[in-house]
């Protein structure tokens, strides 16, 4: 028997109602499938999003060498595994006297390092240049293709797969030269300002969530502030840097150069574009973040627990911190987790606050001039030789994979936190 | 400590002070504007188990809170009028609530370990009022408020457990067992039952008589066989037109049951109304 055959047969309900169930299962349906559809258009702007990073930071290129290096070779042994005594003699024969002499007093052959003269060797003898370059995918499905063209178009030319995501990448400062750049730089300034932002933000945060939920009485003052945290955390991210650049970097230039503390060797060039002022700037930039999720997180306390604690003859202050805390801690986390994200992919304020372009000296302190991963692909996106996208997109897997292992240790801390406390 | 405070810690240290544990004297409460329990006077005695029954909203619980402060944790709610503990009325300015919170606990309504072990549920109460003793003493102390609470016997295998593992009325048995192990005079219990099967609430029940040796007990109870079982005395609490509850009647438990004064009060109690 049909659903359709069960309804009829109860006489009753035939005069008042109608037979709709197999309609309502239609909408159910309907709705079903434009869930799905939201989903998969997310999942497939990710796989775009992720296909074009990767097919930018590997490929084919060719490369035209002065001196092709396989003719450096002796006796069979490649340049690269020669002898300190084998490399000198080549550097000797192929470079000018002068510019030999002039290396020679720099810093003598003598105790220059093997890794050193092979490199002098390659910058100076073999001079590779890259003449042209090809995205991943086409590099494997059209490689004859491609292989064909650099023989025509460039007879000197030697094709070779590489991956600009390479261990000289991420441990080069920056360069003029796509095949020298490196993001160390960017990485140590990166890891310099979210640490300065988390450790002002966070304290700061979760100590004025606290007073907001525990301690503030709901008057009219109370109320202004709450409103005026919840806007703020959505005021557009350059308007923090207008702010950073005339709080910390202008008007507080003798405390975020450092002068003040006499740290700063020379302070015509940092003035108070400065770790600590982009740090500062971050960190305003969080905070209302920070103290909007922390303020859910203790609200999601049960009040049930801090009746106990009162019942108990505990002091406020004794509640919040053995038993509000505690359990609001694992989403207090998550909170900050978030906010850090998006700290630590900020470019607007930190371009405003004065972030430098170029810099190829590691930041030594709070007081160093800096650069960040995403000033430092943006930087390299805007520039027009082919290599400098290559390298851009290289730094934008180094961003996501330090954003990854940031997330994994504070997730790795809730977690630790959550289980101790339940 | 103010010196009222050090007063009630002092007497309650100290020899009996009457034969009532507890006195309100015209107490009402209000929840901002709203009149939730009009003048109420209520002597409660000691080592005695007194229920405060009466139909939903007369106010029961708010009267039971009173009587330990918590009320204050809502922000808008006050009090007029005299609550007199040892003596001393507990709503005097000098009067820190905490302090009194410390000397009447309370046993709510769902059971609500912290989510910590057994052993620190207790312990943890002993510590934040300055327990004096050492770690053995400690032990000996959460063994004894576990013993009091009927629970030892259950858990003294798994005291590094959560206190959330526990079943619900072994979760309010620590509870009280909780309470108890901060020493208080009286034990303020909030519907301690209605969230446990009969045959748990059979064991809060026969603990409740335990502990009336030992302490005096208030009692909030819906239901009426359970305030009949228990109690010494009852209070029966009504509300008039206003909303606002009052007592209207309280006497020996058996003679609120059998006998009572009022019209309402046997209404209520043969299940007219309510």
């Amino acid at each position: 028997m049909s659903s359709t055959e069960l309804f009829q047969q109860n006489d009753q309900t035939n005069l008042l109602f109608e037979t709709n169930l197999s309609r309502r299962h239609k909408i159910g349906r309907f709705w079903l499938v434009v869930f799905q559809a939201s989903t998969l258009i997310g999942i497939i702007a990710l796989i775009t999003l992720l296909y074009n990073i990767v097919n930018g930071a590997f490929g084919l290129v060719a490369i035209e060498y002065s001196i092709d290096p396989a003719t450096l070779s002796i006796d069979g042994v490649p340049l690269e595994d020669l002898s300190k005594k084998q490399l000198t003699m080549i550097f000797q024969e192929n470079v000018s006297t002068g510019l030999f002499r002039r290396y020679e007093s720099e810093k003598p052959f003598e105790e220059r390092t093997r890794e050193d003269v092979l490199a002098l060797v390659q910058e100076r003898v073999v001079e590779p240049q890259i003449v042209e370059t090809w995205d991943l995918v086409p590099s494997i499905l059209n490689r004859n293709e491609i292989l064909t063209e650099i023989d025509e178009k460039y007879p000197d030319a030697r094709a070779e797969f590489v991956s600009w995501l390479n261990p000289n990448f991420i441990t080069s400062p920056q360069s003029s030269d796509a095949e020298k750049a490196g993001v160390r730089t960017a990485i140590l300034g990166s890891l310099w300002i979210i640490a300065i932002t988390i450790i002002i933000a966070f304290p700061l945060g979760v100590g004025a969530s606290i007073y907001l939920e525990e301690y503030a009485v709901d008057n009219y003052l109370n109320r202004v502030i709450q409103t005026n945290i919840n806007n703020l955390a959505g005021v557009p991210s350059i308007i923090y840097g207008i702010l950073g650049l005339a709080i910390f970097v202008r008007a507080l230039e003798p405390i975020s150069s450092g002068a003040l503390f006499g740290l700063v060797d020379d302070p015509t060039t940092a003035n108070g574009r400065t770790i600590i002022a982009a740090g500062l700037t971050l960190a305003l930039l969080i905070l209302p973040m920070i103290i909007i999720n922390s303020q859910e997180a203790i609200r999601s306390v049960p009040n049930s627990i801090r009746r106990a604690s009162y019942g108990l003859g505990a002091t406020k202050w004794q509640t919040v911190w053995h038993h509000v805390l505690p359990n609001a801690i694992p989403g207090i986390l998550t909170g900050t987790i978030l906010s850090m994200s998006r700290a630590i992919g900020e470019t607007a304020p930190l371009v405003v606050v004065g972030a430098s372009t170029f810099i190829t000296i590691d930041p030594n302190g709070p007081f160093s001039k800096f650069t960040t991963l995403p000033i430092q692909i943006y930087q390299w996106t805007a520039r027009p030789q082919a290599e400098f996208r290559n390298i851009a997109a290289a730094a934008i897997i180094v961003l996501l994979i330090l954003l990854l292992a940031l997330n994994a240790t504070a997730v790795l801390l809730r977690n630790r936190y959550s289980r101790r406390y339940s | 400590m103010t010196y009222q405070t050090q007063q009630i810690h002092q007497d309650i240290s100290g020899n009996t002070n009457g034969k009532n544990a507890i006195v309100a004297k015209d107490l009402s409460i209000y929840y901002g504007d709203f009149l939730a329990v009009k003048k109420v006077s209520l002597e409660i005695q000691k080592q005695k188990i007194t229920a405060i029954i009466g139909p939903s909203g007369c106010g029961k619980s708010t009267m039971l809170r009173a009587f330990n402060r918590m009320n204050e944790l809502v922000p808008t709610a006050h009090a007029t009028g005299e609550v007199i503990f040892y003596g001393i009325n507990i709503y005097d300015q000098n009067i820190d609530p905490v302090e009194v919170r410390r000397h009447i606990g309370m046993v709510f309504q769902k059971p609500n370990p912290f989510p910590k072990t057994i052993y620190e549920n207790i312990a943890w109460g002993a510590q934040i009022n300055g327990f004096k003793g050492s770690k053995s003493e400690m032990d000996n102390l959460v063994e004894e408020a576990l013993v009091g609470a009927a629970l030892w016997e259950e858990v003294k295998d798994k005291l590094d457990q959560s206190g959330l593992s526990l079943s619900g009325g072994q979760q309010q048995r620590l509870c009280i067992a909780r309470t108890i192990a901060i020493k208080p005079a009286i034990i303020l219990m909030d519907e301690p039952a209605s969230a446990l099967d009969p045959l748990a609430t059979l064991k809060i029940e026969e603990l409740m008589k335990e502990l009336a040796k030992n302490y005096t007990i208030i009692v909030v109870t819906h239901n009426m066989q359970q305030a009949a079982r228990v109690s010494d005395y009852t209070a029966f609490f009504t509300m008039g037109d206003d909303r606002a509850g009052f007592l209207m009647e309280f006497g020996e438990t058996n003679q609120i049951f059998t006998n009572p004064k009022q019209k309402v009060t046997e209404d209520y109690i043969t299940g007219r109304f309510g």
